[in-house]
């Protein structure tokens, strides 16, 4: 085995190919769960963009809501924790400041939504132009109190800490690893996987799911039949900003335990990208929120321990500016292969106006 | 407010300045009502701030200094041109985008690469007589600014990538460019830190006061090249005709996909001449960390100048004497910088909510200028522009 292994490697130029496709099965069941981690703010952020979509409302502000819950749930926590205290109520690290601090950063969140909800529902303004003015007006402001407080560089509520499945379930053969990137996680990145099936099932199984579906695919048949357009249009948005607001806290509240200027890092605009790639599908969302998410936990790894033999050179040779920039890549090649296939909702980005009641 | 005497139909007894109300109006009171949301985040922040003690009139010393840092003295004021000068070829960008219906976000990312050719090509040409190493080093920013337009606007004609989307992911794909070339085949030899070399003679010459540069003039100039463009050649009306119903411009003859690939090489090479006016007037050099505020302000001057070349310098001097008052602001009131982007943020939630406005302030007649961009979301996730 070992001796065909490599003289599949030395085969000149296909050999690479060989020695990337070994690399990444070594290297996949290790690094199995920063996958699911990277990908969790950005499947959180595509569910959101379902969630708005479904119903007819385009949201690039999807950025802007997850940076003002990662600040607001961060800043909570420095509030908090004087009145609260820090000691641990459950699992996975809770205290009592730290799950208020994410009710209040969950609560930030629904109320930006409702800024677009409203603007682009009952203003009937452009939906990306609301987008837009949301995401400058959250990194402006996250930014504007971030530089007020730096000065006093106050400690936060911590941060949750992850689950270690034991031993006897990673271990297991074949499917270890896979238990392991869904068990070996903080609650939030936990959260995500029941999220996303109970998404799905709601909205294709339950007659909330036929009514957002309708009033995004068909609004004025949708209102023939009864459905109040506007009513389930502001449900959905603000239902969607709790998603976003969740994959803001994750940032802050979980992966880190601090708030940076701008640490969405275009993490809102690639969960987009996982929506259409996953054609406006919660399950489907999610699975190109991991493709995306492999690509950034791949060239991590890459960076920190290069692969042996000729791919370890080449990939060592190229600077690392190429392993910050790969999931930015990833996403165009993948959002330009795929996306005119993917058809978005009827209705969506179109303002729904009711016909005169005479 | 002399709005309710004038604010009827241009014919009749001041037409000229019913006409310059109904534009002015709304802009107007977004700027003053954002100014007042300013005026109230810099008071809840004292509040929420520990240890912060409420001083009522802190939003006016912040005001007062933010004016004196823009418009002070002499040298206050070329600041505020200076700063003007990039967001006006910025918003001349955008606003190019807007009128074919393409929202270009990624004006940042041409701007970074824009100054980042330009700065190739003028360390490479800092002995090179300065006329050619000038033209030549803006040629190369608006050449490395067009490419980065270029590939949104292709991908968006063949497979339909949403520009929104793709021109964000090429913003940071931009930073990883310049962080890699500038820390790599740019830097310059015995330094400890990441640097470029001087552009030497590819610096743009002083026009006015002590670093009032040339570029200051070249805005001027790429005002009236797309002013002409839009509205006195054939390529100017099939991309405001593509921008206003890109059906009838398909019955009419026009190609959509040639025309979307086009403006945005154009809207491309607009941002990145900014970066090179940038670099070869102000900074000279580039480091790894080199960044901008230019490409998301460059959105609110094109919205604000209601994507029209004279609106958009108007707006663009607005912008350019906030950001330069900005640092006095930081400086005598503590006010980060950052309330600029607050400010901006609010002037266009006013401006995108002025059905609300114009009802709360009875204005009638009264335009929002906001039209050109109702066809963006149309084409939004994957609609192929049709052939």
């Amino acid at each position: 085995m070992d001796g065909l292994i490599n003289a599949l490697y030395s085969i000149p130029v296909a050999g690479v190919l060989f020695q990337l496709a070994g690399y990444l099965v070594n290297v996949v069941p290790d690094i199995s769960p920063l996958i699911l981690q990277a990908a969790t703010p950005i499947a959180l952020a595509a569910l959101c963009g379902v969630m708005c979509e479904r119903a007819g409302v385009v949201n690039i502000g999807i950025e802007g809501i997850m940076i003002t819950a990662a600040f607001v749930g961060w800043y909570s926590g420095v509030l908090l924790v004087p009145v609260l205290g820090t000691t641990a109520i459950g699992p996975f690290g809770m205290s009592l400041a730290l799950v208020v601090a994410l009710g209040v950063a969950l609560a930030s969140g629904v109320v930006i939504s409702a800024l677009h909800a409203w603007l682009s529902i009952s203003v009937r303004a452009d939906q990306i132009i609301s987008g837009t003015i949301i995401n400058i007006a959250a990194f402006g402001l996250t930014g504007y109190l971030n530089n007020l407080i730096a000065k006093t560089s106050p400690n936060g509520a911590g941060a949750f800490t992850q689950f270690r499945p034991p031993r006897e379930v990673t271990d297991i053969p074949v499917i270890g690893w896979i238990l392991n990137m869904f068990l070996n996680q903080g609650p939030i990145a936990m959260s995500v996987i029941v999220l996303v099936v109970i998404f799905q099932i709601l909205l294709f199984r339950s007659r909330w799911g036929l009514r957002s579906r309708a009033v995004g695919e068909h609004p004025r048949a949708a209102e023939t039949v009864g459905i109040d357009v506007i009513r389930v249009r502001y449900r959905n948005v603000l239902i969607g900003g709790v998603f976003a607001a969740l994959g803001g806290a994750y940032l802050s509240m979980e992966a880190t335990n601090s708030f940076q200027q701008g640490m969405t890092t275009g993490r809102g605009f690639i969960g987009l990208a996982a929506m259409i790639v996953g054609r406006w599908s919660p399950v489907g969302a999610f699975g190109a929120a991991l493709l995306f998410s492999s690509s950034t936990a791949l060239g991590n790894s890459i960076k920190f321990s290069p692969p042996s033999g000729d791919l370890g050179t080449i990939l060592t040779s190229l600077p690392d500016q190429v392993y910050d920039a790969l999931p930015y890549l990833v996403t165009i090649v993948i959002l330009a292969g795929v996306v005119g296939r993917s058809i978005p909702p009827a209705a969506d980005g179109q303002a729904y106006e009711r016909e005169a009641a005479t | 407010m002399t709005a309710p005497s004038s604010s009827g139909s241009p014919g009749r007894a001041t037409p000229l300045l019913a006409q310059i109300w109904a534009v002015i109006a709304l802009p107007l009171i977004s700027i003053l009502l954002a100014l007042l949301v300013g005026a109230f985040v810099i008071l809840a922040s004292q509040l929420v701030l520990p240890g912060g003690n409420l001083d009522l009139l802190l939003p006016l010393t912040a005001y007062a200094a933010l004016f004196q840092g823009a418009f002070g003295n002499f040298d206050a004021l070329v600041d505020t041109l200076i700063s003007t000068t990039p967001l006006v070829l910025g918003g001349l960008s955008v606003g190019l985008a807007f009128k074919a219906g393409l929202f270009n976000i990624g004006a940042q990312g041409q701007f970074l690469l824009g100054a980042l050719g330009a700065v190739a090509a003028g360390v490479a040409l800092a002995g090179a007589p300065p006329l050619v190493a000038i033209t030549v080093a803006l040629a190369a920013g608006i050449l490395a600014g067009a490419f980065w337009g270029f590939i949104p606007g292709l991908l968006k004609a063949v497979s339909g990538a949403h520009e929104v989307v793709v021109t964000i992911m090429l913003n940071y794909i931009a930073i990883a460019v310049i962080a890699a070339v500038v820390g790599g085949p740019l830097r310059q030899q015995g330094r400890p830190e990441a640097i470029t070399p001087d552009v030497g003679n590819a610096a743009l010459p002083v026009i006015i006061g002590n670093d009032g540069h040339a570029g200051i003039a070249l805005a001027i100039v790429a005002v009236a090249v797309v002013a002409f463009l839009l509205f006195r050649t054939t390529l100017g009306f099939e991309i405001r005709i593509v921008g206003a119903n890109p059906d009838a411009a398909r019955y009419a003859g026009m190609r959509p996909r040639a025309l979307t690939i086009l403006t945005m090489s154009i809207a491309g090479a607009l941002a990145g001449l900014a970066g090179a006016v940038v670099v070869l007037g102000v900074t000279h050099l580039m480091t790894p960390s080199f960044g901008t505020t230019v490409g998301f302000d460059s959105i609110a001057v094109a919205l604000l100048g209601r994507t029209n070349p004279v609106g958009i310098v108007a707006a663009a001097f607005l912008f350019g004497a906030l950001r330069a008052g900005a640092s006095l602001m930081q400086i005598k009131a503590g006010i980060p910088v950052e309330l600029i982007d607050v400010l901006q943020a609010t002037i266009l939630l006013f401006l995108v909510a002025n059905p609300v406005l114009r009802r709360a302030f009875r204005l009638r007649g009264v335009k929002a200028g906001l039209e050109t961009t109702e066809t963006i979301t149309k084409t939004y996730a994957g609609e192929v522009a049709p052939r």
